[in-house]
C-alpha cells in the first residue's frame, strides 16, 4: 500500500471512532441527564402517538422551521434531503460485493448533489447578507458550511466533469475499509480532498453543532407528552431531595410558622 | 436613575428591525439585597470566587437539567429565533435575539466545557466568564420574560426560557439576584403572598368587597369565604386580584359564579398567593417550597377540589408543576401527597383553572347571561404566554385557547381575534412577564410590548375593538401601565371574569324558585 493510502486509511480509523466514542459519550449523557419538569412547547401533544408523531414531522419535514421562517426552511430541507439521498447512493461504495439490484433505483440519486449544494449556497448566503444571521455566526459556523461545500462540489466534479475517477478503485478502498481487506486508493485531488473532509467531518461531529441531529431526539420540549395533571413526572435527584428532606417538610406542614 | 427613552412608533405591519448593537446596554433592575437574598439560602453579595462558583453551578445544572444540556449543544444558529423575540422586535438589540442571548450563556458553557471552546475559543466563539460578561448576562437575562415563543419556532424546540432560568440560577448563587423577585419571594414564603398582605388585611379586604358587591347587585350575598375548613373548592389566585385593578373585577367575577354553582369555597390566608416567582429565578427548591404551602393549605383545609385563578405563569406551575413538585394530582407516594390523594375528588382535573370551571358550567347550562350587557364592547383575547404555550385546558388538543374564548363569547356578543401570527401558541407576550413586572424596567417593558399593541392596533382600526380581555394578573397590570404609552385607554384590560360578572343573572335561582311556587299555587 502506498504512504498516501496508508494515512487515509488510518484517518478513516481514526475519524470513526472518535464519531463512535464522542457519539456514544454525548448520546449516554443526554439519556442519563433527567429533565426534571414538564416543560412541552405548543402546539403540545397530549398522548405518547401525538409525541411520535410530532418528532417524525419535525425530522422528515421541519415542521417547525417551516413555521418559522420559509427561506431557511427551503435551504435547509434541500441541503438535508439532498445530503440524505447522496448518503444512500454512497452505500454502493462501500458495498463489499456485487450490487443488488435494488441499487439501481438510487442511479438516479447522484443529481441530489445538485439539490444539496443549492441549499447550502443558499445557507451561506443568508448567513452572509442576513444582518441578524451574520451578528450570530461563528467562524465555526461559516467553516461548516465551507467544508460541506467543498465536500459536495469536489464530488460533483468527479460524476459530472470529466475529471472521473477510478470508481473500481474507489470501490475496493471503501469496501475495503468496510471488510479490513485494505487497497490503495486512487489519488486525484478532487477524491483527496473528497474524503479528506468527510473523515475530518465526521471526527468533529461530536463535539460541534452537527449534535443537533441527536439533540433532537432528546429535547424535552418536542419529546414530552402534555399529561402532568393525570402523570407524576419526577427526576431522581428531585425525589431524592424529596425524601432526604421529608422530616423537615413534615416539621413545616405541621404547623403555622 | 431611570433613563428617558422613545416610545416605540407601532408600524402598519410589524418589520424585523436593523440591528442596534447596545441599544439596551445597562446596569439591568436593580439588584437584590442581602435581607431578601439570605432567606433564599443566596449569598447576600457577589461572591469572591464568583467565577469558580458559577462555572460549578453551571456545571451542576446542565447535569441536572436536559433541556440546558440538550439546548447548549443543538443549537446550529440557523437564525430561525432571530426575528421572534418581542423585545428584539421593540428594542433592536441584537442581545435581544432569543440565539443570542443564549450565547451569552453558551459561549462560556463552550470556554469550560466543550473540546473546541477549551482549545479553539476564538474559532467556536467561546468566552470567558469575566466581569463584563456577568454584567451583560445579569442585564440581558433580565429582558427575557421567558415567554417560550422562541421555542415555538425552532426546529430543535430550544426554549430560551430555560437558558435564561439556569442564568439567573447562576448569578443568584454568586450572590446577584433581582431585588424585585427575591423580595416578592420573601414574603410569598413568609407571609404567604407577594403582596405582603398579613391575614387580618386579607380579611378585611374581602369583607369590603362583598359589601361592594351585594350593593352593586342590590342585595345578593356573594361570600368571600376565608380559611373556611371543610370548604370543597380551595381557590389559588395571584394576591394582584385582592386589590389591584382590572384584577378585582376579576375576582368579583369568580365569586359570583361560585355563588351561582352554589358551590362552597374558600380562599387560604397561608396560601394566599398563586404566583409562583420561584420559576422566574430558576430555582426548583424555591418553587417547591412554594408550592408546598398551597398543598398544606389544601390539606388543613379538608377541600376536595384545588382551582387556581386568572394567572399565567401560576398557571403553569400548578398545571405542570404542582404534581411534580408537591403531589397536588396523581401518583406522588410520599405521605402528604397520599393524604392530599384520597382527599381531592377525581373527577375533576387537580388543579383546575377556573376557566375551566366557568366553562363546564356553561356548558351544563348552569350559568344564565345577559350578553347585551356587554354590548359596549367589542372583546380580543390576548392569550397570556404560559397559558398559551406551557398548559392544557379541558384535556383537548389546543383546550387553552379554545376554552378562554368559548367563556367570552357566552358572555360578549362582539368578539374579534387578533391576527394569527400573534395569537395562541405564536402569542406575543404583554412585555412584563418573568419577573419584570417592576418599574425599573419600564423601557424594555415598553419596547417589548411593541409587537402586541402593533397586533391590538390594527384590530383596534379595522374591527373597532375596545377591550383587551387576559386571564393573567401580570398581563393585567402590565397592560394597565403600557397601554396609555401607546394611545390606547388603560382601562380596555379586563379580566375574562369581569366580563363573565358583567353578564351573568345573578338571581336565576330566585326566578325559579318563584316559578316552582307560581306553579303549585
Amino acid at each position: 500500500m502506498s504512504v498516501i493510502s496508508i494515512f487515509f486509511t488510518a484517518l478513516f480509523y481514526i475519524s470513526l471512532i472518535v464519531f463512535l466514542i464522542g457519539m456514544v459519550k454525548k448520546i449516554y449523557q443526554f439519556g442519563i441527564t433527567p429533565a426534571p419538569l414538564k416543560i412541552p412547547i405548543a402546539p403540545t401533544p397530549l398522548t405518547q402517538k401525538g409525541v411520535v408523531m410530532r418528532i417524525i414531522r419535525e425530522i422528515v419535514l421541519f415542521e417547525s422551521l417551516f413555521r418559522s421562517n420559509k427561506w431557511i426552511w427551503l435551504f435547509g430541507w434541500l441541503f438535508h434531503i439532498g445530503l440524505l439521498l447522496i448518503l444512500i447512493r454512497h452505500i454502493r461504495y462501500f458495498w463489499p460485493d456485487d450490487l443488488p439490484d435494488i441499487f439501481l433505483l438510487t442511479q438516479s440519486f447522484k443529481y441530489a448533489a445538485f439539490v444539496m449544494v443549492i441549499g447550502l449556497i443558499g445557507l451561506m448566503l443568508r448567513r452572509i447578507f442576513v444582518e441578524r444571521i451574520r451578528y450570530i455566526s461563528a467562524p465555526s459556523d461559516y467553516l461548516m458550511l465551507i467544508m460541506l461545500l467543498i465536500i459536495g462540489i469536489s464530488g460533483m466534479i468527479m460524476t459530472f466533469t470529466s475529471n472521473h475517477t477510478d470508481i473500481i478503485m474507489v470501490k475496493e478502498f471503501a469496501s475495503g475499509l468496510v471488510s479490513f481487506n485494505w487497497q490503495n486508493l486512487p489519488t486525484e485531488v478532487y477524491f483527496l480532498i473528497h474524503i479528506f473532509l468527510v473523515f475530518v467531518l465526521m471526527a468533529i461531529f461530536p463535539i460541534s453543532k452537527l449534535l443537533h441531529m441527536p439533540g433532537i431526539f432528546f429535547s424535552p420540549t418536542l419529546n414530552q407528552v402534555d399529561n402532568a395533571r393525570s402523570k407524576r413526572h419526577i427526576a431522581p435527584w428531585a425525589l431524592k431531595q424529596e425524601q432526604e428532606h421529608a422530616i423537615r417538610l413534615e416539621q413545616i406542614l405541621g404547623k403555622d410558622e | 436613575m431611570v433613563k428617558e427613552f422613545d416610545i416605540p412608533a407601532l408600524p402598519t405591519y410589524l418589520e424585523t428591525p436593523k440591528l442596534k448593537e447596545g441599544a439596551m446596554d445597562g446596569e439591568g433592575p436593580f439588584k437584590s439585597a442581602q435581607e431578601f437574598q439570605n432567606p433564599l439560602g443566596f449569598p447576600g453579595e457577589k461572591v469572591d470566587n464568583w467565577q469558580k462558583v458559577a462555572i460549578d453551578k453551571m456545571g451542576e445544572l446542565k447535569s441536572k437539567y436536559r433541556s440546558v444540556q440538550v439546548f447548549l449543544d443543538s443549537c446550529v444558529k440557523c437564525g430561525a429565533c432571530t426575528d421572534k423575540c418581542h423585545y428584539f422586535l421593540g428594542s433592536s438589540d441584537p442581545k435581544n435575539m432569543p440565539v443570542a442571548r443564549q450565547d451569552l450563556f453558551r459561549s462560556v458553557y463552550r470556554r469550560h466545557f466543550t473540546f473546541a471552546g477549551k482549545y479553539f475559543p476564538k474559532l467556536v466563539g467561546a468566552k470567558e466568564l469575566d466581569n463584563e460578561m456577568l454584567d451583560d448576562w445579569y442585564n440581558y437575562f433580565h429582558q427575557c420574560s421567558q415567554c417560550r415563543r422562541c421555542s415555538v419556532f425552532c426546529p430543535y424546540g430550544i426554549d430560551t426560557a430555560e437558558i435564561s432560568m439556569a442564568a439567573r440560577e447562576v448569578l443568584d448563587v454568586v450572590g446577584i439576584g433581582q431585588k424585585y423577585c427575591n423580595q416578592i419571594l420573601g414574603k410569598a414564603l413568609t407571609i404567604g403572598n407577594n403582596l405582603g398582605l398579613p391575614e387580618p388585611a386579607l380579611r378585611d379586604t374581602l369583607l369590603d368587597l362583598e359589601e361592594e358587591i351585594e350593593e352593586e347587585t342590590g342585595g345578593i350575598a356573594v361570600k368571600y369565604p376565608l380559611d373556611q375548613k371543610g370548604a370543597e373548592i380551595l381557590l389559588i389566585t395571584p394576591s394582584a386580584d385582592f386589590f389591584a385593578e382590572p384584577h378585582i373585577d376579576g375576582l368579583i367575577g369568580y365569586g359570583k359564579v361560585f355563588h351561582q354553582d352554589g358551590v362552597s369555597w374558600t380562599l387560604s390566608s397561608y396560601a394566599s398567593e398563586g404566583a409562583n416567582f420561584g420559576m422566574f429565578i430558576g430555582s426548583y427548591d424555591v418553587m417547591r417550597k412554594a408550592a408546598l404551602r398551597i398543598r398544606k393549605a389544601a390539606l388543613d383545609l379538608e377541600v376536595s377540589r384545588v382551582m387556581v385563578g386568572e394567572c399565567g405563569h401560576a398557571w403553569r406551575v400548578a398545571y405542570s408543576f404542582w404534581n411534580t413538585l408537591s403531589g397536588v394530582g396523581v401518583g406522588a407516594a410520599d405521605e402528604f401527597s397520599q393524604k392530599l390523594q384520597d382527599q381531592l375528588d377525581h373527577r375533576y382535573p387537580q388543579p383546575q383553572h377556573i376557566i375551566e370551571y366557568t366553562h363546564d358550567l356553561i356548558q351544563r347550562g348552569k350559568l344564565v347571561f345577559d350578553k347585551s350587557a356587554n354590548d359596549d364592547r367589542t372583546v380580543t383575547f390576548h392569550d397570556s404566554c404560559n397559558v398559551a404555550r406551557a398548559t392544557n385546558m379541558g384535556g383537548i388538543l389546543g383546550g387553552q385557547f379554545i376554552l378562554p374564548r368559548e367563556v367570552i363569547k357566552a358572555v360578549c356578543n362582539n368578539y374579534v381575534d387578533m391576527e394569527r401570527s400573534t395569537i395562541k401558541e405564536s402569542t406575543f407576550c404583554c412585555g412584563g412577564g418573568g419577573g419584570l413586572l417592576t418599574d425599573d424596567l419600564m423601557e424594555i417593558r415598553v419596547k417589548g410590548a411593541m409587537p402586541r399593541m402593533q397586533a391590538l392596533k390594527t384590530v383596534e382600526k379595522d374591527n373597532g375593538v375596545n377591550t383587551l380581555a387576559a386571564i393573567c394578573a401580570i398581563c393585567k397590570s402590565q397592560f394597565s401601565k403600557v397601554l396609555p404609552k401607546f394611545d390606547f385607554d388603560p382601562y380596555m384590560i379586563v379580566s375574562v371574569h369581569q366580563l363573565v360578572s358583567e353578564a351573568i343573572i345573578m338571581d336565576k335561582r330566585k326566578i325559579e324558585f318563584q316559578e316552582d311556587k307560581s306553579e303549585v299555587d
